[in-house]
């Protein structure tokens, strides 16, 4: 007990935990808007390595670190677009075109990551983004290090949170986009655009999903690894039934998920001998079950969820 | 203005022509990765081709991959056509595999007749445990299905590699991480001579004769149809739709599970952690080209292991990466979702508001 105390008073712990909580932010908050617009995007699994794959390749052909993040946006825009296109207007199942653009968009990544390079053993690496130092604040004792001592794609999440809650609760289109998750056909009789509002929050969405997947690539590791994104955008699914569809909520599940995450990594040094480390290992999707479990029948699902629209049939 | 409307008939040239001209554009989509890569594409069509037809010896490598994916594919169809969404199939057949071996190493001595149908049930078995959890947590809960099969995979392929360094672990292995071989009483027995093709291959093909028969002709498979189509209909009728959903969890798992056993002992002799490039995932590739039809999942099986095993020996020949056949295989999943919607519907033009 101690040393679970130790480790939570420690500030490297909690800088590990919003560096892991980012890439979920951003994963969780892309989910939320494409099912806020009543669309469930199962592609989310490989927008995100195709997001870390494009990224990462485009900073290593010399783009630049924020260039390799625009063309990660732009490849999740992308095969948001597939899905978009086959789940609104072509109104197919949302569960199997999602595992298709996950699928497809995985495939895509591998291929031309093999393509581009046959034969390396080891990955080619990249200089990533750097923590940005802020003086003064920087050095601040606890607050310093784990707020200030992180890299501008943390913070990138962290403002998406904020911009997220505001267009949702405070604008216009906030509210179109929740009213076509609820009811499309409201939305139909006051002459706006059932099909655009959920393509667009499909594209924005999914966009936002492979952000997180160039974090892993451009600023937790400087490379792209095969499987390297391991069943985090499933865990992103699993959040925002958990968050029960608030980006407030959502923020603070990843950073619960990113706490336990940097907790178990922490337990496995201190008690690993007594305990087989697969049972640490396999603790986030358990632990992602077990919130799913608690929160499911409480969840406010957006009451269109899954459920196709066409112009003109009521 | 365009409008959208639904055929009236649901003609057969559509059920049948739809996947087929899928499967076709997806490998004729799959030129532009060719090219990409910079390889001659129409030798290496040719040379795809070879290896799946060049020889007997190649025919029977793709009926020795198609057999795992009837497997999970009828485990998909199944489970979708209840509506409920076994993305699990990956994770139930490590089990499966891993209760093949649990039993068939030498912890039970038996002669063949009583231990190959001992390793069987265990397979299928831990199969369905491990689709019977998620439709528990479904029916209960109400948790969906999709993200608790998806992360079960995770979980399993842990709980895998904890086995294969502890309890499982071959003490002759050599420190490797793989299982004890299965006795050789409790293999399948082979179907051709010097050839890796095993009689799993028949079993599927059973499963699946059989699987058709309870879903078209069975009260079961009625019951099973009705909560997949309407889930408040299914209900008004007196259906009991979680005994229902139960009854389609415990057979998809143990499909599944039994694609696990067919490959540690009908093909490979012991579980190591790379035992299945994916076949839990691409079984559902296979349900969803054979329309959810279990007869058409042995078809469509014998079409991706082609796709996978000539892709194979096709980057082989010529440098291109093998991930072309996941490529592929992927594209004619989205080519025959489009396909399934022009044959369920028809665009009309309408001029002018009023009119026709």
């Amino acid at each position: 007990m101690a040393e679970i105390i130790q480790i939570l008073l420690s500030d490297s712990f909690w800088a590990a935990s919003l560096r892991i909580a980012t890439p979920l932010i951003f994963g969780v908050l892309g989910a939320l808007i494409c099912e806020k617009s009543g669309v469930l995007n199962l592609g989310i699994e490989g927008i995100f390595v195709a997001g870390a794959m494009s990224g990462w390749m485009a900073v290593w052909l010399g783009a630049g670190l924020w260039g390799g993040v625009i063309v990660a946006g732009l490849a999740g825009a992308f095969f948001g677009l597939i899905h978009a296109i086959l789940t609104v207007p072509l109104g197919l199942s949302q569960h199997v075109s999602g595992l298709g653009v996950t699928l497809f968009a995985t495939s895509v990544s591998y291929f031309f990551y093999r393509t581009a390079l046959p034969d390396v053993s080891s990955p080619p690496r990249i200089e990533p983004f750097r923590p940005l130092e802020i003086p003064i604040l920087s050095d601040l004792p606890f607050v310093g290090p784990v707020f200030f001592q992180q890299t501008a794609l943390t913070w990138l999440a962290l403002f998406m949170v904020g911009l997220v809650w505001y267009i949702m609760n405070r604008t216009g289109l906030g509210v179109a986009i929740k009213a076509v998750g609820d009811n499309p056909n409201s939305v139909d009789a006051q002459g706006l655009s059932v099909y655009g509002l959920r393509i667009g929050a499909i594209v924005v969405g999914s966009a936002l999903m492979a952000l997180g997947g160039a974090f892993l690539t451009m600023s937790a590791f400087d490379a792209f690894f095969f499987g390297m994104v391991n069943g985090r955008g499933w865990i992103c699914i699993a959040l925002v039934i958990f968050a029960s569809w608030k980006p407030g909520k959502a923020l603070f599940g990843a950073l619960l998920f990113g706490a336990f995450d940097a907790l178990q990594v922490r337990m496995q040094t201190e008690v690993g001998a007594k305990v087989p480390t697969q049972v640490f290992l396999a603790a986030p999707y358990v632990l992602s079950i077990v919130a799913l479990v608690i929160a499911a029948r409480r969840a406010e699902y957006p009451r269109a969820l899954l459920t196709p629209w066409f112009k003109g049939q009521r | 203005m365009i409008r959208i409307e639904p055929r009236n008939t649901n003609s057969a040239i559509f059920s049948y022509g739809v996947p087929i001209l899928s499967a076709l554009v997806a490998l004729i989509l799959a030129s532009i990765p060719l090219w990409f890569a910079g390889a001659p594409v129409l030798v290496s069509y040719v040379e795809m081709a070879k290896g799946v037809f060049g020889s007997k010896f190649a025919f029977s490598e793709m009926l020795t991959r198609a057999t795992p994916l009837m497997f999970t594919g009828l485990a998909a169809a199944l489970a979708f056509r209840a509506k409920l969404w076994n993305i699990g199939a990956e994770g139930q057949l490590y089990l499966g595999a891993m209760a093949a071996v649990a039993v068939g190493t030498g912890v039970l001595e038996a002669p063949a007749f009583i231990l190959v149908p001992i390793i069987i049930l265990f397979g299928c078995a831990a199969g369905s445990v491990g689709m019977v959890v998620p439709a528990f947590l479904k029916t209960r809960y109400g948790a969906d299905e999709v993200v608790t099969t998806l992360l079960l995979n995770f979980i399993i392929l842990i709980f895998l590699q904890y086995m294969l360094e502890g309890p499982l672990k071959d003490p002759m292995g050599l420190g490797w991480p793989q299982s004890s071989p299965i006795l050789d009483q409790g293999m399948l027995p082979p179907l051709m001579e010097r050839m890796r093709v095993h009689s799993g291959l028949l079993i599927a093909v059973a499963c699946a004769l059989i699987a058709q028969f309870m879903l078209v002709r069975s009260v079961w498979g009625f019951k099973l149809r009705a909560v997949g189509e309407n889930v408040f209909a299914a209900r008004h009728a007196g259906i009991k739709v979680n005994r229902t959903i139960l009854g389609a969890a415990i057979a998809s798992g143990a499909l599944a599970g039994m694609a696990g056993v067919s490959e540690v002992a009908g093909l490979k002799g012991y579980l190591t952690s790379d035992l299945s490039p994916g076949f839990g995932y691409a079984g559902i590739i296979v349900a969803m080209l054979a329309g959810l039809s279990p007869i058409g999942v042995v078809i469509s099986a014998l079409f991706i292991a082609s796709v996978f095993v000539g892709a194979d020996s096709m980057s082989r020949a010529m440098g291109v990466s093998s991930y072309l056949a996941d490529l592929v295989v992927s594209t004619s999943l989205l080519c025959v979702l489009i396909g399934g919607f022009f044959a369920r519907f028809k665009l009309v033009k309408t001029s002018v508001k009023g009119q026709n």
